[in-house]
């Protein structure tokens, strides 16, 4: 469960998200949203509400977004259940961010599978550019946390960061990732070797006709 | 070994696009009106006849499974499909190449069993962390709808069907298949008690049957090849093809679908370029993700990959996610960071559980080091029976196998580190 940093709702907080509003463009997609559950089922939008609470927070901010506890009392409000039972959702789901966070949140596996692959070499590369567990560097840019198994073992050890993945990392590519971040710039997201995507390195050992063309293996069903 | 011709996902790598021109090409959603038209209980017998056990971890037979639900359900209760795509269990990540590279065999399979389980809709329950693969399946089911191929007459069936995505937020435990529905219903993940079983009272209280992504995805190119042909691979009870996922201490880790029962080595040799440093080099292997007891080297060597035979090694096929360990490994922390993974997965419902995981990390964390007595061994292994069979649901047996697994194959390295610390300890003293 999430033990990771929170705000109570001080008077500023209050105060500075207290009238919390859906952009126009995001109170359509709460309609769209809220229309996949049956009707009084508008409960089942909770989780998909926060999170588009949390990314607009986050496209305002410039940052991952984070929620602050007036906005789930808005939410919950919208959606007809008491307040506790949203803050029981937010508090329970660990990609909820219940205090700021960085413009760029890297997450680091930790799991056995990372580890065995070298995730320690990932978490050194983040803690020699001054990154620290926990929390964000000064300017704002990094937020580090060590997660649990994202499922992309195959291509271990990985990290995600805002939201992509980066994977088949070294200490040296780790290193590159969070440098051109800092600069500005887009690092290529996915295996960060010479791969295609959990294909074995070095080329495919199976449905080799795949790799150069949209191949229909129904002709030699028998 | 697999023929490419018998394999189910092609386009596993991605090399091509997931798209539906694409996909419609390779053969999915090819006359699956017809597939059809025999009836829900004629492809529900197919699914039975063909052997398919689940293969979300705990293998249980699929078509059975389908055959709980209520063949008539009653107005304002019916049926529904929940697609298990919380894929967290870790060494495991097969759904998320199906997901992301073919999902329209997964939307194609969604309606087939829908249909055959008399579901008007099924929720697809996707791990929030799978953010590029959820927005391609909400891509591709918006594609499915746009040609006609779910919603109102889907596929030109004449049933209509709908099929929604629901994103998670980050929480193992969701992937149990209770707390799945209370996460779907907008609470926090936590199991429920059983009985009622979910086909009795499951998503809001109505008839609802849980599977795994594979083991819908699969349902298409049964139906077309018929179940004679997915029985033909692997062992009896065992039989199919399966989607394995390679990580660990391999040259070339992947995911590969093979045929069940394809020996240990095999399945190394052919697809992971081997194990690292060579076989002599291999330590153990965690068969079947976490929370599977792992195997030493000797005894997995030449074992076929399967349900039965990794039950006869005193571990399990799980979801086929196969951790592999070479003799570098500090198999004490490789086990205790599992450990850690539980502890900070368990929902905190069940007592055993939310206590007895941080309790077992913590001693494992002191095992690791040595800083432990010698019988703390036995009270560690006390403890896990403690805990096993004492909870809701099975995150306590999860935490509680990889630790006897630890005890069983590797005590004299535990024993060897607390006697080793002490030693240094008594030279420090003089």
């Amino acid at each position: 469960m999430a033990e990771a940093k929170r705000l109570p709702a001080t008077p500023e907080i209050r105060e500075r998200w207290g009238n919390f509003a859906w952009t126009p463009a995001n109170e359509k997609q709460v309609a769209v949203v809220i229309g996949r559950y049956p009707p009084g089922r508008q409960q089942s939008a909770i989780i998909p509400l926060l999170d588009l609470a949390q990314r607009q927070i986050g496209a305002e901010t410039n940052t991952q977004g984070w929620l602050p506890i007036p906005v789930i009392e808005t939410i919950a409000h919208q959606l007809g259940m008491p307040p506790i039972r949203a803050y029981e959702v937010a508090t329970f789901y660990t990609m909820f961010n219940l205090a700021p966070v960085g413009r760029f949140h890297v997450q680091v596996c930790g799991t056995t599978p990372c580890m065995l692959r070298g995730s320690d070499d990932v978490l050194e590369a983040c803690y020699k550019k001054g990154l620290k567990k926990g929390s964000t560097t000064d300017d704002g840019l990094f937020t580090l946390t060590e997660v649990e198994c994202l499922g992309a073992c195959a291509n271990a050890p990985m990290v995600q960061i805002n939201d992509d993945n980066f994977e088949d990392l070294t200490f040296d590519s780790m290193t590159a990732v969070l440098d051109a971040l800092a600069k500005g710039e887009s690092p290529k997201a996915g295996p960060q070797i010479e791969r295609q995507t959990s294909c074995p390195e070095g080329g495919p050992t199976s449905l080799p006709e795949m790799a150069g063309a949209n191949h229909d293996y129904r002709g030699s069903w028998s | 070994m697999l023929e490419d011709k018998d394999r189910i996902f092609t386009n596993v790598y991605g090399f091509q696009p997931w798209n539906l021109k694409a996909a419609l090409k390779r053969g999915d959603w090819d006359d699956t009106k017809a597939l059809m038209a025999s009836g829900p209980d004629a492809i529900i017998e197919i699914v039975k006849e063909s052997g398919l056990r689940g293969r979300g971890g705990a293998g249980f037979p699929t078509g059975m499974k389908w055959s709980f639900m209520p063949k008539e359900p009653k107005e304002g209760k019916p049926n529904f499909l929940v697609i298990n795509a919380d894929e967290s269990e870790p060494g495991s990540c097969k759904d998320r190449e199906i997901i992301r590279h073919d999902p329209h065999k997964l939307i194609e399979g969604a309606l087939l069993a829908g249909f055959a389980m008399r579901a008007r809709a099924a929720y697809i329950y996707i791990r929030g962390e799978f953010i590029r693969e959820a927005e391609t399946l909400f891509a591709a089911v918006q594609e499915a709808y746009d040609a006609g191929l779910l919603g109102k007459n889907a596929a030109k069936s004449g049933y209509d069907f709908d099929l929604f995505v629901h994103r998670g937020a980050g929480a193992y435990i969701c992937g149990e298949e209770t707390a799945m529905l209370e996460s779907l219903e907008g609470k926090k993940g936590q199991p429920r008690l059983k009985p009622p079983f979910p086909a009795g009272a499951g998503l809001y209280g109505c008839p609802t049957t849980v599977n795994n992504v594979e083991s819908i995805a699969v349902v298409p190119t049964i139906l077309r090849r018929g179940a004679a042909w997915f029985k033909s691979f692997g062992r009896e009870k065992n039989e199919g093809t399966k989607l394995f996922q390679i990580s660990g201490h391999v040259n070339k880790p992947c995911v590969v679908e093979e045929a069940m029962s394809i020996p240990f080595r095999e399945l190394i040799d052919r697809h992971a370029g081997g194990i690292r440093g060579g076989w002599d080099n291999l330590l153990a292997v965690i068969p079947g993700g976490s929370s599977v007891p792992l195997v030493p080297a000797a005894q997995i060597m030449d074992a076929p990959m399967d349900f039965d035979g990794l039950k006869a090694l005193g571990s399990g096929l799980g979801t086929a996610a196969v951790i592999v360990m070479d003799k570098s490994t500090d198999i004490v922390r490789a086990i205790s960071r599992i450990s850690y993974f539980y502890k900070h997965e368990s929902c905190g419902q069940c007592t055993p559980c939310r206590e007895g995981t941080g309790w077992m990390w913590r001693v494992m964390e002191r095992l690791r080091e040595g800083d432990a007595q010698i019988h703390e061994i036995d009270t560690l292994l006390d403890v896990t029976k403690q805990v096993e069979g004492h909870t809701i649901c099975a995150l306590g047996d999860a935490a509680a196998w990889p630790i006897q697994g630890l005890i069983r194959h590797f005590r004299p390295e535990l024993e060897r580190r607390i006697i080793d610390r002490q030693g240094q300890q008594l030279e420090a003293a003089e």
